[in-house]
């Protein structure tokens, strides 16, 4: 139930969001919004600009109910999030870090066409492939 | 209409043409763009054109209906040869040749006629294609592109017949030009698997500036003006110029549009053959264009086209910006922002095949690949992207010229980097030292010689192993032969790893110890000896519990080696060395012994024989004695290598205690109270200190592994003696570590000794009290 959306400063509105099932949807775009508070938050206490790789994961987010957010923001706070079921305890810390880091990864690419504009939602099929595929590797 | 007798290579091409005009499918071509492009093609005058189509009968109908375009393509080829049109002519013309229809792009007839060169036997070509028309002319492009967007402006047929004629100043200027794609069409055609005509038609299509006729129901849904439009916007790039500037003559009443669209059509032809071509290669024509054009933004060959260039030049393609973005991430291969000339090509090719109509592909095609040096690494990806993430963006879209060119090297080392940070530096796990043996081995051969001496009482030299047989008959607890069965015990204890019978032995120890230690106040001197020199004092003490314990070993049970008694007969305890907490009990003597013995071990400079030392680590604390131990040394050292294997163990080494015991004890009987030799002393000394220190309670299996481990290097250990100071010194140093690992063990065994010998005597009793019970 891996949902990852990303989002761009400071509009804070999603860039790309996919999720693997279909259902709930909403729920998730619900739930990565209210997220998109705490990763401020963090963002704000992070203070200095001292922003390296490892402080760019945020970790999870907040439990909830059934499912934890993760966060993760770029060094031109760009967030990413990613929901995820807590029924899936097999997801460790350092998968969920190496997802965000090929997220981070792809959108870099995205950012280097020349055709994209920032700002604009991400319609890349290579992204979607990207995103598919961890996804699926997570369900 | 007669009926239409065709020859089969006839009724191939016609079905393929018909495939071709019939774009909907509908096995009705109506007059629309290609069929009238195909008449156009055929270079036909006008009014022919009209004869023939009112022949076919499909001005009545309105259509084309599959008979009437096979008539009317016969009738081409009719009028081509120059016959008259007639109908009759249809099947009177016998050998008529397959009408010809000259693809206004010149690759296209080049194309065509290569392929076609063969009539109508091509089977490499086109799948299934139209036999290659023999004449095609190649119609000016111009000409047919102009004719093209007019017949698709106009949609009339009427506007066929003026393009019909120009065209044919065309052909010359565009046969360069063309030349590039020629293979194309026909690689590409092959390679499609669309109906025959479709491949044969695509590249004829492609002469449609932009028309969306590219024959393939691929391109079913372009429209061909906005293509064409886009192709003349796009073709205000000097290639289009160029183009141009090939096709002047061509250039009759062509307007610019119709040399732009020459051009532009000569671009898409070029790029949809190119795409045919397997169908992403990119012919040399056409990527002769593309270098051209990749000049004209960058003119050096090996530099970068900036993204932002880039963009604006593929933007005049009209291309929607989706499918543009699309491209990029296709070909820009190392996604460094910029495009090398390969990346251009395949872009520029990616991008005239949409134009065509042709899906972009997933993934990008082989043939498309940039041929980089890093191109088979995939890490190059990934590195960029960790490059331009730790850059910023803005590397990616800046000097193109500058940062590629570093980016490939530092790709290469990137990549590089990428193994080498996955290297895990192997650290070979630093093997901790096992203390060294030599103590043991000494002990050992101490306590062996202790053991002889013990068992020598009678036979101070005899080897313990000769005695094994008495040991085992003496293994029951009596007091008297505890010498001889201290060494039988000792013997069978060396040399057997029957430890298990230790138990019957410890338990006879245990009782012969309690004897000993009533009866033989000097044997089995109280752990805590008379004084003692040597801080081994616990071991002589032990050694004289062990020699009284030597002495009962004779009664030991048979079967089982007299540990109890053999109890490592700590020459220094039982010489009163210090009260030893090992003392007080027979078994902690011998512990004690057991540890002091392996101080006396390290002394001697035989080390090979742990099993010896084992021995000796049971009895050997009561070597207090040098002479006894060092007598007891050769022989030991003799029975050593015998006894290493049995007496490596450090069960065995409960056992041995108890071998030790008497065998210290008849040493030390033997030997008095004598100090042990003084090398072997000072250890003793150390080892007692430990020993006094160190818990009794400690692990046996830890003890275990420690005697094993130390007793196991002590034969590596080369003797000090004779060796300088330093190795002296070192080799002191390492026996002292094995004192204290052994004293230590000692201690615990003794400790488990004593629990077990407890054990027994109180089972014994028990039994005892039953005995009578038994007997009623």
């Amino acid at each position: 139930v891996p949902v990852s959306v990303i989002c761009s400063p400071p509009q804070n509105y999603p860039l790309y969001i996919r999720s693997v099932p279909t259902e709930n949807e909403l729920k998730f775009h619900y739930t990565v919004h209210t997220s998109l508070d705490v990763v401020d938050e963090k963002i704000s206490a992070m203070g200095k600009a001292l922003v390296d790789q490892r402080e760019l994961y945020l970790g999870l987010l907040y439990p909830t109910e059934d499912y934890k957010v993760y966060g993760y923001v770029t060094n031109s706070k760009v967030k990413f999030v990613m929901v995820v079921d807590s029924s899936n305890t097999a997801l460790r810390d350092n998968e969920i870090r190496s997802m965000f880091r090929k997220l981070h990864n792809s959108y870099t690419d995205i950012m280097c066409n020349p055709f994209y504009n920032p700002g604009d939602c991400i319609h890349s099929r290579a992204f979607d492939n990207m995103v598919n595929s961890m996804m699926m590797q997570v369900c | 209409m007669e009926g239409l007798t065709l020859s089969e290579a006839e009724q191939r091409y016609y079905c393929d043409l018909f495939s071709y005009c019939d774009t909907e499918s509908t096995k009705k071509v109506a007059s629309n763009g290609r069929v009238l492009e195909l008449f156009r093609a055929a270079q036909l005058p006008n009014d022919v054109v009209m004869q023939i189509m009112e022949l076919c009968g499909a001005t009545r109908l309105g259509y084309f209906g599959r008979s009437q375009f096979y008539i009317a393509l016969k009738l081409v080829a009719v009028a081509q040869s120059g016959l008259p049109l007639r109908v009759e002519s249809l099947n009177t013309v016998k050998d008529l040749p397959l009408p010809r229809f000259v693809v206004s792009k010149n690759e296209q007839e080049s194309r065509h006629t290569a392929l076609y060169s063969s009539d109508a036997d091509n089977p490499a070509s086109y799948s299934g294609v139209i036999p290659p028309p023999p004449g095609r002319i190649q119609v000016k492009k111009g000409s047919v592109s102009h004719d093209a967007v007019q017949q698709r402006t106009s949609t009339d047929q009427q506007e066929s017949t003026s393009p019909v004629v120009s065209p044919q100043q065309s052909p010359p200027t565009s046969p360069h030009t063309w030349r590039k794609h020629n293979r194309h069409p026909s690689g590409g055609n092959n390679e499609r698997p669309l109906a025959g005509p479709g491949p044969f038609w695509a590249p004829f299509s492609e002469a449609q500036p932009g028309s969306s006729t590219s024959s393939d129901p691929i391109w079913s849904g372009h429209s061909p003006p906005p293509h064409q439009e886009n192709w003349v916007s796009f073709a205000d790039t000097p290639p289009t110029s160029a183009l141009l500037a090939m096709h002047p003559a061509s250039v009759q009443d062509q307007t610019t549009v119709r040399t732009v669209a020459s051009a532009t059509t000569t671009n898409e032809i070029r790029r949809q053959s190119s795409s045919y071509d397997d169908p992403w290669k990119i012919t040399d024509e056409q990527r002769q264009y593309y270098v051209n054009q990749f000049k004209t933004i960058q003119p050096d060959l090996n530099g970068f086209i900036p993204g932002s260039a880039a963009k604006e030049f593929f933007t005049k393609s009209k291309l929607p910006i989706l499918e543009l973005s699309h491209i990029w991430e296709l070909s820009d291969f190392d996604k460094d922002g910029a495009l090398t000339l390969d990346e251009f090509c395949a872009a520029f090719h990616l991008v005239v095949a949409r134009k065509n109509g042709y899906d972009l592909p997933e993934k990008l095609p082989e043939s498309l690949m940039p041929k980089l040096i890093d191109l088979e690494d995939s890490t190059v990806i990934p590195v960029i992207s960790e490059v331009g993430e730790q850059t910023g963006e803005v590397g990616y879209s800046s000097s193109p010229a500058e940062a590629p060119p570093s980016k490939s090297p530092s790709m290469p080392s990137l990549n590089q980097t990428w193994p080498e940070l996955n290297q895990s530096s192997e650290d070979t796990a630093i093997v901790h030292p096992v203390p060294i043996r030599m103590t043991p081995s000494k002990i050992h051969m101490q306590e062996m010689e202790l053991k002889r001496t013990g068992s020598d009482h009678a036979n101070p030299t005899s080897p313990l192993l000769v005695k094994p047989p008495d040991l085992p008959e003496e293994n029951k607890m009596s007091s008297s032969v505890k010498f001889t069965a201290g060494n039988t015990v000792t013997d069978g204890y060396s040399s057997s790893d029957s430890y298990t019978s230790d138990p019957e032995q410890i338990g006879s120890t245990v009782t012969r110890q309690r004897s000993h230690s009533g009866t033989s106040p000097d044997n089995t001197a109280p752990p805590p000896p008379p004084p003692r020199p040597h801080p081994s004092h616990s071991r002589s003490s032990s050694l004289d519990m062990n020699r009284s314990f030597s002495v009962t070993p004779g009664q030991q049970q048979a079967g089982v080696v007299a540990y109890p008694p053999a109890v490592p007969p700590r020459p220094q305890p039982s010489q009163g060395a210090g009260p030893h907490v090992h003392r007080p009990v027979d078994a902690e003597g011998l512990i004690a012994h057991t540890s002091t013995s392996p101080q006396q071990i390290p002394e001697q400079p035989n080390f090979a024989d742990f099993s010896q030392f084992e021995a000796f680590a049971v009895s050997g604390v009561n070597k207090e004695e040098d002479d006894e131990i060092e007598t007891h040394s050769e022989v030991l050292q003799v029975e050593k290598p015998s006894d290493s294997a049995s007496s490596l163990r450090v069960a065995k080494a409960d056992g041995r205690v108890e071998d030790k015991a008497p065998a210290n004890v008849p040493t030390s009987a033997g030997k008095g109270t004598t100090p042990l030799a003084p090398p072997p002393k000072p250890i003793r000394r150390r080892l007692k200190s430990e020993d006094e220190l160190k818990p009794e309670a400690e692990e046996h299996t830890q003890k275990t592994g420690v005697i094993a481990a130390v007793l196991a290097s002590q034969p590596s250990i080369p003797r000090s003696v004779g060796k300088d100071k330093k190795a002296i010194q070192a080799s002191i140093r390492r026996n002292k570590e094995t004192n204290t690992v052994l004293a230590r063990l000692n201690s615990e065994l003794q400790q488990q000794l004593k629990d077990v010998l407890e054990e027994r005597i109180s089972l014994e009793v028990q039994l005892e009290q039953l005995r009578p019970f038994s007997h009623l």
